[in-house]
């Protein structure tokens, strides 16, 4: 139940991070921390208590297999979160460049210019 | 014929792989191989009409595999998707030429068909959430197409607010699967219904996905990305951000998930007229100082979903249906406003309408265009918009909501201000000097804005009785069954 | 001008560069006997030739996998995988056609805990490898070809190629 807990607050730093910092690689920064966070509850979703990865040995009967690892579908789960978040950063990583070559800077004070 | 299913997915996104590769050799094939694709697409969803089916990916049942289902609302999405999705492809052929890059942009185009297509038509919330990121991740990029510095910041922006939606979307999938064991829809549906335990996780969860979807959907108070968003992407893209992707990917999760997953009681009615009543007053009020043409139509569409979430969020079936029409004809007029503001941008580079002055003397077919859409959004009979909008205040009516009948008479008399002002300024009036040599755009994009054009006037027959019956009424009983329609289908 | 880093990094990048381009394969290809597969497989090839990149300088990688054949793979590879999935719809002509049904599985069977057993899963696994590994690559290659700095007051966005 702790851990739970635990992810949380590393999903509110992400949050806190997002809110307060102005330089635009660290607002990147912080969606990172955010989507961690999130895969960590995904897979902690799956935990059982006692159990072991879910990889069959040589010998071994799917009764004891199925009753004696974690969930593996939330591991699944994660693989492809974490595919979209890769794909997501290296967007946003390329176009925090790209606002650096016109704007100047990288602090979101300063990239204001759409207004109303 | 459920064979045909998986095509509306495949079909886009083959082509969008193939155009990146084929646009090295010859830059005007990219155009033709991607409306061929979106053609497709519009004559599958079309063939698909009026029936109910499901579709095992790989031939495993649930929940091993993934579901693919279709049944009267998911068909009106797509066909709203394949009407929208070809007539901004048929603009952008023209439109897009003074970039660079067509091969790109229609890769990503592709994509964010394909991706919406897969929203629409899955039974499986993970399966659905990653089909949400590819048509988001592809508009993040369309967002940012013209390279210049306003639109990188609203892309950037936009990029950032709509992923950490994602994140709730995905957190809240990750709480039910923590409490129930499932993600499939049709098991969830019966878990939630008949396990009493974990009440407190059930609710953690609904509020999780509903405010995932709701910044997706940029419904009040999680609307800030919109009106910086939409004006930025090229024309096109933003017909079909702001007409489908807000609907496929925003409202048309959040309707799945308050009625077929959770069941429809007061509270959820409660918490979607509010979040209803916000969106339509705040995103008319918003737009009412605006002068800028896009960032108007971009305010006006907040507006509207705001009509759309009042009309599901009442819960009858006069209420379901006329929100359901609401949001068809939305998708249309929308469209072919932003359309129509891209011919403006296109031929006289501008969007203010201090700037734009007496346009439909010069261009004919574009004025025409904004002329109907405008008659159309503020709910002028004989167009699609007031039957729709009559649909829902007399539900509102109906289910005693009087105060929320008012407020909608009052915003859609504030609307038909707004674009009686656009109109005013924009299109009728004195000519401006400067674009007394102007001429009509090419003939692409007034076919698509005549397509559109049509299509507002033709939508009016939804609501005569035999048509209703087909298509509407049926749509809102999908709604209306709750969590009997998923559940019955294992 | 001297390219890369130094001595040292050079050294031990042509002893180890190699393992890990193994190492990549291997998890790729025994993706579906233990942990890894197609998506970890592609990052760690991937990983070997941004290795090359930042030890030995930017000509000399591209001149080891150019970043437009790279390009090409991607786009290739995800053609492939789609065809893949469609193949066993075309293929099977009896009631069990379904998209990524595992065509190979249902007419040749292998035994548990072999290298040939699951049907199009292996295969399946080596595409996106594929994909994976050509996507990354591009990423690292495009972000490193670009420079941002100013000159003479002005700020200049360059795009290098070409290196010496």
């Amino acid at each position: 139940m702790i851990i739970y807990f635990l992810v949380l607050i590393l999903f509110s730093v992400g949050v806190y991070g997002l809110l307060s910092q102005k330089n635009l690689l660290k607002l990147i920064i912080s969606l990172s921390i955010m989507e961690s966070a999130v895969n960590l509850f995904l897979i902690c979703a799956g935990y059982r208590k006692e159990s072991e990865a879910p990889i069959m040995s040589l010998g071994q009967s799917l009764e004891v297999f199925v009753g004696h690892s974690v969930d593996p579908f939330p591991q699944a789960m994660v693989i492809t979160s974490i595919v979209i978040g890769l794909g997501v950063l290296a967007l946003l990583i390329t176009m925090a460049l790209r606002i650096y070559h016109r704007y100047g800077t990288f602090d979101i004070t300063e990239i204001r210019r759409l207004k109303g | 014929m459920p064979g045909l299913i998986p095509y509306l997915v495949i079909i886009p996104l083959l082509a969008g792989l193939l155009i990146p590769i084929l646009a090295r050799l010859e830059r005007r094939l990219s155009g033709l191989i991607g409306n061929l694709a979106i053609l497709a697409v519009l004559v599958i969803s079309g063939l698909l009409f009026g029936v109910r089916l499901e579709y095992l990916v790989g031939g495993f049942s649930a929940p091993i595999g993934i579901v693919l289902r279709v049944d009267m609302l998911s068909v009106l999405l797509l066909w709203l998707i394949g009407v929208v999705g070809i007539c901004s492809g048929i603009y952008s052929v023209k439109y897009m030429e003074r970039y660079t890059g067509s091969g790109s942009y229609w890769g990503l185009f592709l994509l964010m068909i394909a991706g919406m297509n897969g929203v629409v038509l899955s039974g499986d919330l993970f399966n659905l959430y990653i089909f949400l990121e590819i048509a988001s991740i592809s508009s993040y990029a369309l967002v940012g197409f013209k390279g210049e510095p306003e639109e990188l910041e609203a892309s950037f922006k936009y990029a950032v607010l709509s992923s950490v939606g994602s994140l709730f979307f995905l957190l809240g999938i990750g709480v039910l699967y923590l409490a129930y064991g499932t993600v499939n829809m049709g098991q969830l549906a019966g878990r939630l219904s008949e396990q009493a335990g974990a009440v407190n996780l059930k609710h953690f969860g609904v509020i999780l996905l509903i405010s995932g979807v709701s910044l997706k959907s940029a419904l009040v108070p999680f609307h800030s990305w919109l009106a910086d968003a939409h004006p930025s992407a090229p024309a096109p893209v933003s017909a079909m951000l702001s007409g489908v992707l807000i609907k496929a990917i925003g409202v048309y999760v959040l309707v799945r998930l308050v009625f077929n997953i959770y069941g429809f009681d007061k509270s959820l009615s409660y918490l979607l007229l509010a979040l209803g009543m916000l969106s339509m007053v705040g995103g008319v009020l918003l737009a009412i100082g605006q002068w800028d043409y896009k960032r108007l139509l971009a305010y006006h569409s907040i507006s509207q979903i705001g009509y759309v979430i009042i009309g599901i969020g009442l819960g009858t079936p006069l209420g379901i249906m006329g929100g359901i029409y609401h949001l068809i004809n939305h998708g249309i007029f929308k469209g072919l406003l932003f359309l129509s503001a891209g011919a403006v941008e296109y031929r006289a580079d501008t969007r203010d309408l201090r700037e734009m002055g007496g346009l439909s003397q010069r261009l004919p077919v574009t004025s025409s265009a904004s002329l109907i859409g405008s008659l159309s959004i503020s709910g002028i009979p004989p167009f699609n918009g007031f039957f729709s909008k009559l649909i829902i205040i007399f539900a509102c009516i109906e289910a005693r909501y009087y105060g929320i009948a008012i407020a909608m008479v009052i915003v859609s008399i504030l609307t038909l201000a707004s674009f009686m002002k656009v109109l005013r300024y924009g299109f009728y009036g004195k000519l401006n000097e400067k674009f007394k040599g102007l001429q009509e755009v090419p003939l692409s994009m007034r076919m698509a804005m005549v397509v559109l054009i049509i299509l507002c006037l033709g939508m009016s027959i939804l609501v005569l009785p035999l048509f209703r019956e087909m298509v509407l009424i049926e749509a809102e009983k999908v709604l209306s069954e709750g969590i009997g329609l998923l559940a019955m289908g294992l | 001008m001297k390219r890369g880093m130094s001595l040292i990094v050079k050294t031990i990048t042509r002893w180890v560069v190699g393992f890990i381009f193994l190492y990549g394969i291997y998890t790729m290809v025994y993706g579906h006997l233990s942990p890894g597969g197609g998506f970890a497989g592609g990052v760690i090839l991937a990983c070997a030739y941004i290795l090359i990149m930042l030890a030995y300088g930017r000509g000399f990688a591209f001149r080891n996998l150019d970043w437009r054949i790279a390009r090409a793979l991607d786009s290739v590879g995800g053609i492939l995988f789609l065809s893949l999935g469609v193949l066993g719809m075309v293929l099977l002509m009896d009631d069990g056609a379904f998209f990524f049904v595992n065509f190979i599985q249902r007419s040749l069977p292998g035994e548990p805990f072999h290298l040939f057993n699951a049907g199009i899963i292996p295969i399946g696994n080596l595409v996106i490898g594929i994909k994976v590994m050509g996507a990354v690559f591009v990423g690292f290659a495009l972000l490193s070809m670009v420079r941002v700095y100013e000159f003479r007051g002005e700020r200049v966005f360059e795009s290098r190629e070409e290196e010496e």
